[in-house]
């Protein structure tokens, strides 16, 4: 079996701004292991957000292939990419992005209403909030919780479908050192326990330097690459 | 995706600004309120006035003197100037059942407007003089008494048949009025029976009316000279053999007016006729006014596709969430299209209920106002209504939807 999740060929990204063509990524290959826990740092506008939208199935590429989990992405319709992004992919934003209204048990469901798996939804959403140690907030709402555990929140979100991979998009962004802190810790831990294939996009070197290594990105593209 | 998760995620957003729905959802409300009531109006005179027609009697045919143009005030060329009455030699000839084997019976009708007094009251109101056979074939029974016999009218007899609703109006009462006495023009007649109430009313056959013997009204009430009458009544055999009646009546009528066809100075129209042309116009009627109320109905969709897009620009970052989790196009398409169905159902259901209310005020008001006005809500329109308010909220729901559906996930999670 293939030990890489991820597999990006020469990955170009263009966007039209009206009349002018802006080149976001400029052929950007890497290589991450399965299990492996890296960081994508750079200065805004390099281009970084850019590479996680195209690694997460958010947004195609316009050029260049890429292979996930051994699965070929670059082609597929939005339909089929939804899938992927559903069975293979747990994301994590800076602003939590969770539902208000409804429970922390809910927005932890909010995954399984849109896969095809059995029916064991509430079980799976229990333990995932287990696992990031809510099991005693589930019921509450959003607005009852604290920033950090609002972010635990949206990792149990990420976890419940058990992604091949787990996509944190400056998951300390919008929380204090010390929630921060806590959050690594948890995204580190479920690495280390599940092998779930961690990606942070950071511009903070304290939070970069815990993963195991670093790609720094520059005008959309890859300046060093310590495999 | 699971249809209860889907209706528990409708009523939560739904019900997440109850203000904002509730608004919406009168809207629809209104609009299928308005319709149901409409169409039930028009439902209820087309019964009453069907009714009050039927109410006449069974397959009968009306003569009267003048031409169908001038009857109803054309005038055209072929307008005869020189018009016979009626008589009873006409009557004579069309009881002939050689000559015309569809026909039944006959009765000659003399029929007038005059005051009626009794008890000190005094009140004006249609005086029909007619022979007996005319009970039988307008299906009108005495509630006590009796009515007048072919002797009664030979000897010119001063007796009066009177309608319930008369004799409530004269002496207060319905019962217990035989011997009595009232004045029809000014003449005394001995009240020998009290018609049964019909309900409703009728095309020229009231309940506030009085008979009288054919004979007594010529000389003595209506002042007609000669043997003419006015109308002559004719009861055809069966249902079936009404326009053969009809085609029996005009020959006979041509014959001794001596006129040519297109020409003839007398007009025969049958119950079957007026039944028609008052449902053509009381369909035109309900066409028209639930016209009206579907515009409302449609106004209503234009507000659920306002709201909808209002809570699609509100939700883009949820929508974009949704999309990164793995929500396909067309879940997030079947998750507005069932919200805003969702609004426009429940505002047909609501609707629906309010337009009963409607129409039984109406027909509260109606009654107490002495109209005969019977709004009758059918399933067909109830049926019309939760599949048009339905229809309203898919078509107005589509746009919006599609609008949501088509988001792309990156530029919906960075919607500020």
């Amino acid at each position: 079996m293939n030990d890489m999740v991820i597999e990006a060929e020469n990955l170009t990204k263009v966007y039209r701004m009206g009349e002018v063509d802006v080149q976001a990524l400029c052929g950007v290959s890497m290589q991450v292991k399965r299990g492996e826990a890296i960081a994508i740092m750079g200065p805004s506008g390099s281009g970084k957000s850019t590479l996680m939208n195209i690694l997460g199935c958010l947004d195609r590429p316009t050029g260049g292939s890429y292979m996930l989990d051994g699965e070929k992405v670059s082609g597929l319709n939005d339909d089929q990419l939804a899938s992927i992004r559903n069975r293979k992919i747990g994301f994590v934003f800076q602003s939590f992005n969770l539902l208000q209204r409804t429970s922390a048990l809910a927005n932890v469901e909010l995954p399984l209403s849109y896969s095809s798996q059995g029916n064991d939804g509430y079980k799976r959403a229990e333990e995932a909030l287990k696992a990031v140690g809510l099991e005693k907030r589930m019921k509450h709402r959003p607005a009852e919780l604290s920033g950090g555990e609002q972010q635990r929140v949206a990792i149990a979100r990420a976890l419940v479908n058990d992604p091949a991979i787990l996509m944190a998009d400056e998951p300390t962004g919008n929380l204090d050192s010390k929630a921060g802190q806590e959050i690594m810790n948890i995204l580190l831990s479920l690495n280390r326990e599940r092998n779930t294939t961690l990606i942070i996009i950071t511009h903070d070197p304290k939070i970069g330097e815990q993963t195991q290594r670093i790609i720094h990105i520059q005008d959309g593209s890859i300046e060093a690459n310590p495999l | 995706m699971k249809i209860r998760r889907l209706l528990i995620q409708t009523f939560a957003s739904l019900g997440s600004n109850k203000l904002r729905t509730g608004l919406t959802v009168l809207g629809i409300v209104i609009g299928v309120a308005a319709v149901i009531a409409m169409l039930s109006i028009g439902q209820g005179a087309q019964n009453s006035i069907t009714s009050s027609i039927n109410s006449i009697g069974s397959n009968i045919l009306f003569v009267s003197a003048g031409s169908g143009a001038r009857f109803f005030g054309g005038g055209g060329a072929n307008a005869n100037r020189n018009i016979k009455s009626l008589t009873m030699s006409d009557v004579q000839a069309l009881m002939n059942s050689f000559q015309a084997p569809a026909i039944q019976s006959v009765a000659p009708v003399l029929q007038g407007n005059t005051s009626v007094s009794a008890n000190g009251q005094k009140t004006n109101t249609t005086v029909f003089g007619v022979t007996p056979i005319y009970a039988s074939m307008r299906n009108e029974q005495v509630a006590e008494g009796s009515f007048f016999n072919d002797q009664q009218v030979n000897i010119h007899a001063r007796v009066a048949v009177v309608g319930p609703d008369l004799a409530t109006t004269l002496f207060g009462r319905t019962t217990n009025l035989t011997g009595q006495t009232i004045r029809i023009n000014g003449q005394s007649f001995t009240i020998i029976g009290v018609l049964q109430s019909k309900g409703g009313t009728s095309i020229g056959s009231s309940d506030n009316q009085v008979i009288i013997p054919l004979t007594t009204a010529r000389d003595r009430v209506l002042r007609r000279t000669g043997n003419t009458v006015d109308t002559i009544y004719v009861q055809a055999v069966n249902a079936q053999s009404v326009s053969e009646a009809s085609a029996q009546i005009s020959d006979i009528m041509r014959l001794r007016h001596k006129v040519q066809v297109g020409q003839e100075d007398f007009t025969v129209f049958s119950q079957q006729d007026i039944l028609q042309t008052a449902t053509n116009i009381t369909g035109i009627l309900t066409i028209f006014l639930g016209g009206i109320a579907a515009i409302s109905l449609l106004v209503g969709g234009i507000g659920i596709m306002n709201i909808m897009l209002v809570s699609v620009a509100e939700r883009t970052r949820e929508i974009g969430l949704r999309k990164a989790v793995g929500a396909r196009n067309r879940d997030i398409l079947l998750q507005f299209l069932i919200e805003s169905s969702f609004l426009s159902l429940m505002g047909g259901l609501i609707g629906i209920l309010l337009g009963w209310l409607i129409s039984l005020i109406i027909k509260s008001i109606a009654s107490a106002s002495g109209t005969a006005l019977n709004p009758a809500v059918s399933w067909n329109a109830v049926l019309l209504a939760t599949l048009f308010s339905a229809a309203v909220g898919l078509f107005f729901g589509i746009y919006p939807a599609r609008r949501a559906a088509r988001l792309e996930p990156v530029e919906a999670l960075r919607y500020e």
